[in-house]
């Protein structure tokens, strides 16, 4: 890291005396800032029963440092159990039935033949549809089955002793359709004449990961909005202004694809709904299914030891989850129901397209005066396309009016994908930003200083503005000859601090000197496990291997959804508030044998000494042979956070180097050095394996991923991983992350999350950007293929554009 | 994936004896598969050559080289003598997918592979080249598809092995148990859609394809293959092009310039020839090379020249690029570009 310093506001309480704290609580120093640049120390009121202020990274054994993946040997080596790897005794394997027609009404659904295929068990039509908005007068549809309103909506399911058997039966289902006019194009959809998508007002509101669209909102023809947001008079910041830059900017949708497609186990019992689940939430699996079968949760009990991957679609049961559990009821036997590729594309979410007509004003010095955002996107039959999170809270400014817009089409729901509408909005208004600073005659950086006051984001742009890749740019755009023009370009992103009250874990303490630790949250393969297990090791002095972890599973503590960026910023400090309370236990639990009083004992580095030095120091094993009891555990909750006032943004600042071959129309990305801050990184590894984890499917969306339906027939006519294009190796640029260590002093760990703010957000506008600085040119749409890159060259006219 | 019967042979002898109604030959199944998992292809019986040692193997001779039609893109890719004398070839087949993929995709199953065009690979939409009457892909997304000699099917020649055998004048044999061996050349292997919509190729039912034979090369012959994509790892061409120089000197005797993606079968470009024949290769001459490509004639269709869909202009640009660039490679005059796929 750099090392100039900036100047930090010295907070005036930092020697204020703690006399006025309320009773069971007392006021403690805490470090706050970014060592090297601002880190000072501020006082927090906080319960009398936290742990110790744990000091900054640099002063710690387990926190802070990368540990190997608790779970990477079974990871690699196979061992460890996803989702299609249970096998139960007479597991069936069930098969969706899936509309091939984007809009109909169902007829019929005739089962009879497939039910007679030898090795059928079942075969159950869905009449409750999961994930697509809801129409708020249900009769307007007067319909047995749900209305078909994208290609690929599941209609029935068929449940058989092995897969193959299910595959062919499920061809077998005929369902008679009475076809309707249908829509897939945003811009056609749009359009008074086109056909409804729903016949009157439909909501459709967020799962455990965000996403969903506003519900009090007006609904003309197939728009849902506007949602209208407004601060200060906006009129009057633009008379103001002494510079309006006004831009149009659209953006595709995309598919999560994670590697491990939506799937279940189900196993209906008479007293107990048991369910292996590729989810993001344990506890919204069974939320879900205790509602939808009206069971009381103590009777349902979700799964997932290991998963592949979620980006925000695998929230609740879904479609999978229900119908495997109805399956399962109907027939008696445990069902396995997974979705293939093509049905991953097609029924389980996607990130909403964007239409953004964005217009900034500014004063001279860079101020700004206003901005105003009309946005239009499209979640397909779902709501949740709003994108004006970034115009709203990245930079300061003296009005604001967003109108955020959903447009229905006969494709496929939205759900909440990493950072819901962040990429979209902070591609126009990253764009927009430097556009303005061209215009004001300032760096892009400079004008971010000025209009950006967050003290992390402050830093970040100082690394960056010393890093060579920065130093390297040439401010005049198009500046390079020949057929290769180099850019650099930079964008921040902006995301919230989320916290799932509904995190607990438990700490037990064996008399073999065996600690384990348990909660229901799940590992999306961010590395809780590893983060849990160092937790323990700070205060036990063992090593996070030996730490025996336990998630994954709701007959432990419940754990937070993992969405929003809230696991490891929610479930730490209850890791540590029971391991510390389980370590208070333990003394006294052994203090007697050890003959002496729990008062009299320090539990540190792995040894157990007497303050008075009534013995040698021994070690914690000897230690807890010593207890009077065989096991000593503790439970502990989530608490508030300790200053909520003093909430700042996460984010980042990410700059790209790019190269143009001006005759291709390829776009290469040479380097990304992503500076982001997530408060305490807890495992620094883990934290830029996951921000490199989003600059790639940043710029996998900048540059690659498109869904494509045929305009004429609604079908998507790639829904595999051949033809929906994702960042492969030699698309993966050379990424430095510059982790920036931003203590808030709100919590016992005082960690973070990393999940949504790191990469998606900043990285395709920073391409853009290093495009306009390669080319002088402003490319204003996603993706950025040859075709469109071509396009926007004015090399190439295509009749249509694409898609 | 429907249910099948394997038949698993280890001679060829054996193979052809199982070539049934109904029967689907199988090498290493790169492309069959995914067409058996996405529903368009619902073989009875797959028999298994994968694993018939005989069709394995690079074999030079005096007069060039044959390969055994199982021999492995990555095996060819690799190889001494065909990375020195026959580039082109070691380029296409090393430049196709993924080196997984390579490593287990065989020439033979590279060159008899299906069309990629989304809308054939798709079992909701019966089109043209199954045996029906429409296309999609006129009035729908074409962005990936033919701008050059398509008539009525502008899906685009997928194997990059025969841009580099149509630009070496191989020619492949086709082995049937009643009647032998036959010998086709790698121009008269493949079927236009406007000739006969549901044939691909020209092998029968009851034939395999055993091998594929390259004549040496001229004195003083040059190559060279580079495609292009919107990706450059694991991605179909959106344009490319296979250069062959016969060179006396800084001089071109004679030159082959094939074109893949640009139509529905491989294609010579002989307006392109004709620029480079008789003239010294430099980068005017090759970029007049590329601009004549666009400009040629028909070759099975009525046709003239360059006519992009709706969607697909931006290759028309494209291939002018990939032609010169590939033709300073093939002549030494440019390295490898770096913007090139594979």
């Amino acid at each position: 890291m750099a090392t100039t310093k900036i100047p930090s506001s010295m907070d005036p309480l930092l020697d204020a005396a703690a006399d006025a704290a309320p009773a069971g609580m007392e006021t403690v120093m805490m470090p706050v800032g970014v060592p090297g640049y601002t880190l000072r120390q501020e006082p927090r009121t906080v319960p009398t029963t936290e742990p110790p202020v744990l000091p900054i990274n640099a002063d710690l054994n387990f926190i802070g440092k990368s540990p190997e993946r608790w779970d990477g040997h079974a990871k690699v080596s196979g061992q460890a159990r996803y989702t299609a790897d249970i096998q139960l005794p007479g597991m069936l394997y069930a098969k969706f039935v899936d509309a091939n027609v984007p809009h109909a009404r169902v007829v019929s659904v005739d089962t009879s033949a497939a039910e007679k295929v030898p090795g059928v068990k079942g075969v159950f039509v869905i009449q409750n549809l999961q994930g697509s908005a809801k129409l708020l007068n249900p009769s307007l549809d007067a319909s047995k089955y749900p209305i078909v309103r994208y290609a690929g909506q599941p209609i029935a399911a068929v449940a058989a002793t092995n897969p193959q058997i299910a595959e062919d039966a499920a061809k077998l289902v005929k369902i008679q359709y009475e076809a309707m006019p249908f829509v897939v194009e945003m811009e056609q959809a749009r359009q008074a004449s086109a056909p409804m998508v729903f016949p009157g007002p439909a909501n459709q509101g967020g799962t455990a990961g965000g996403g969903g669209g506003a519900a009090d909102v007006p609904q003309t023809g197939n728009i849902h909005g506007p949602s209208m947001h407004t601060r200060g008079d906006v009129e009057q910041g633009f008379k103001d202004a002494d510079v309006v830059v006004e831009s149009h900017y659209t953006t595709q949708v995309q598919v999560h694809n994670a590697l491990e497609s939506h799937g279940v186990v189900a196993d209906w019992k008479p007293d107990l709904l048991t369910v292996w689940a590729s989810t993001q939430g344990t506890a919204s699996v069974r939320e879900g299914l205790a509602g939808f079968f009206n069971l009381p949760k103590s009777q349902v009990r979700v799964i997932t030891e290991f998963m592949g991957g979620g980006f925000g679609a695998k929230f609740g049961p879904g479609n999978p989850g229900v119908v495997a559990a109805a399956l399962s009821k109907q027939t008696g036997a445990p069902v396995r129901l997974m979705l293939d590729r093509k049905e991953e594309q097609l029924s389980v979410g996607n990130r909403p397209s964007s239409d953004q007509t964005l217009r900034i004003g500014a004063k001279k010095d860079g101020t700004l005066t206003a901005i105003h955002l009309v946005s239009y996107g499209t979640a397909g039959c779902g709501t949740g396309a709003g994108c004006a999170g970034p115009a709203t809270n990245m930079y300061e400014y003296a009005a604001l009016r967003t109108e955020e817009n959903d447009v229905f089409t006969n494709a496929g729901p939205g759900t909440a994908f990493r950072a819901p509408g962040h990429p979209q909005g902070a591609f126009a208004l990253e764009q927009t930003i430097d556009e303005l600073a061209e215009k004001l005659n300032m760096d892009p950086l400079d004008l971010r200083d000025k209009i950006d006051r967050n003290s992390a984001r402050r830093v970040e742009r100082q690394v960056i503005r010393e890093s060579a890749i920065w130093k390297s740019r040439n401010a005049t755009p198009n500046a390079d000859r020949g057929h290769i023009k180099r850019g650099v370009g930079v964008a921040q992103g902006v995301w919230y601090r989320n916290i799932s009250m509904d995190s607990a874990a438990e700490v037990r303490v064996h008399q073999d000197g065996s600690v384990e630790v348990l909660s229901a949250v799940q590992d999306i393969g961010s590395g809780i496990k590893t983060v849990m297990a160092q937790i323990v090791s700070e205060q036990f002095g063992m090593p996070p291997q030996q730490v025996s972890v336990k998630i994954g599973d709701t007959n432990y503590p419940v754990g937070p959804n993992s969405g929003g960026s809230v696991t490891t910023a929610s479930l730490t400090p209850a890791v540590r508030d029971a391991a510390w309370q389980a370590a208070q236990k333990f003394l006294a639990s052994a203090a007697t044998a050890l003959g002496t009083t729990a008062d009299d004992l320090v539990l540190s580095k792995g040894e157990v000494s007497s303050k008075s030095g009534k013995f040698q120091p021994v070690s914690f094993r000897r230690a807890a042979a010593k207890m009077n009891t065989g096991e000593v555990s503790a439970q502990a909750r989530r608490i508030p956070d300790y200053a909520k006032s003093k909430y700042e943004t996460y984010g980042g600042v990410d700059v790209a180097e790019i190269e143009v071959d001006m005759e291709i129309g390829l776009i290469r990305v040479k380097r990304i050095l992503a500076a982001h801050d997530c408060g305490r990184p807890m495992n620094p590894t883990q934290t830029i394996s996951q921000i490199n984890g989003g600059v790639i499917q940043g710029l996998s969306y900048a540059l690659y991923e498109n869904r494509l339906l045929d305009p004429n027939y609604g079908l998507m006519v790639n829904p595999n991983l051949d033809r929906y294009q994702i960042a492969g190796s030699r698309e993966v640029p050379q990424i430095d992350v510059q982790l920036i260590q931003s203590y808030i002093g709100q919590s016992s760990t005082d960690a973070s999350g990393i999940g949504e703010p790191g990469g998606i957000i900043a990285t395709p506008a920073a391409i853009g950007n290093a495009f306009y600085n390669a080319t002088g040119i402003r490319i204003r749409s996603l993706p950025m293929t040859p075709a469109l890159v071509l396009t926007a060259l004015g090399n190439t006219q295509q009749t249509k554009e694409t898609a | 994936m429907n249910q099948f019967v394997l038949v698993d042979c280890t001679t060829v002898d054996g193979a052809l004896s199982q070539l049934n109604d109904g029967s689907v030959v199988k090498a290493a199944g790169v492309d069959l598969l995914d067409r058996m998992k996405n529903g368009t292809t619902t073989p009875s019986r797959l028999v298994n050559i994968r694993n018939i040692s005989a069709l394995r193997g690079i074999h030079p001779s005096p007069q060039g080289v044959t390969i055994g039609a199982l021999t492995t893109l990555a095996e060819i890719s690799e190889h001494p003598l065909l990375t020195s004398q026959y580039t082109i070839l070691s380029d296409a087949c090393g430049s196709a997918a993924t080196p997984h993929i390579r490593n287990m995709a065989t020439l033979g199953g590279n060159l008899l592979q299906q069309l990629q065009c989304w809308y054939f690979r798709s079992e909701e939409y019966q089109c043209l080249r199954k045996g029906k009457d429409l296309c999609f892909a006129f009035a729908g997304l074409n962005q990936y598809h033919a701008i050059m000699d398509y008539g009525t099917c502008p899906s685009v020649a997928p194997s990059s092995s025969a841009v580099a055998l149509l630009g070496l004048n191989a020619s492949v044999e086709l082995t049937s148990a009643k009647r032998g061996k036959r010998t086709v050349a790698i121009k008269d292997l493949y079927v236009h859609p406007d000739a006969n919509p549901t044939k691909f190729n020209v092998l029968e039912p009851d034939e395999l394809l055993t091998a594929v034979t390259i004549p040496r090369p001229a004195a003083g012959t040059r190559s060279a293959y580079q495609k292009y994509g919107e990706k450059q790892s694991n991605d179909w061409a959106i344009a490319d092009a296979g250069v062959v120089l016969e060179m006396d000197g800084n001089v071109c005797r004679k030159a082959a310039i094939v074109m893949g993606a640009a139509s529905p079968v491989v294609r010579h470009s002989p307006e392109a020839e004709a620029v480079l024949a008789g003239k010294p290769i430099t980068e005017e001459t090759a970029r007049a090379a590329g601009k004549a490509a666009m400009q040629g004639g028909p070759l099975q269709t009525a046709m003239q020249g360059a006519q992009p869909l709706s969607m697909n202009a931006y290759k028309v640009q494209l291939f002018p690029v990939a032609i010169y660039r590939t033709i300073l490679l093939a002549a030494g005059q440019m390295g490898r570009d770096p913007s090139a796929a594979g």
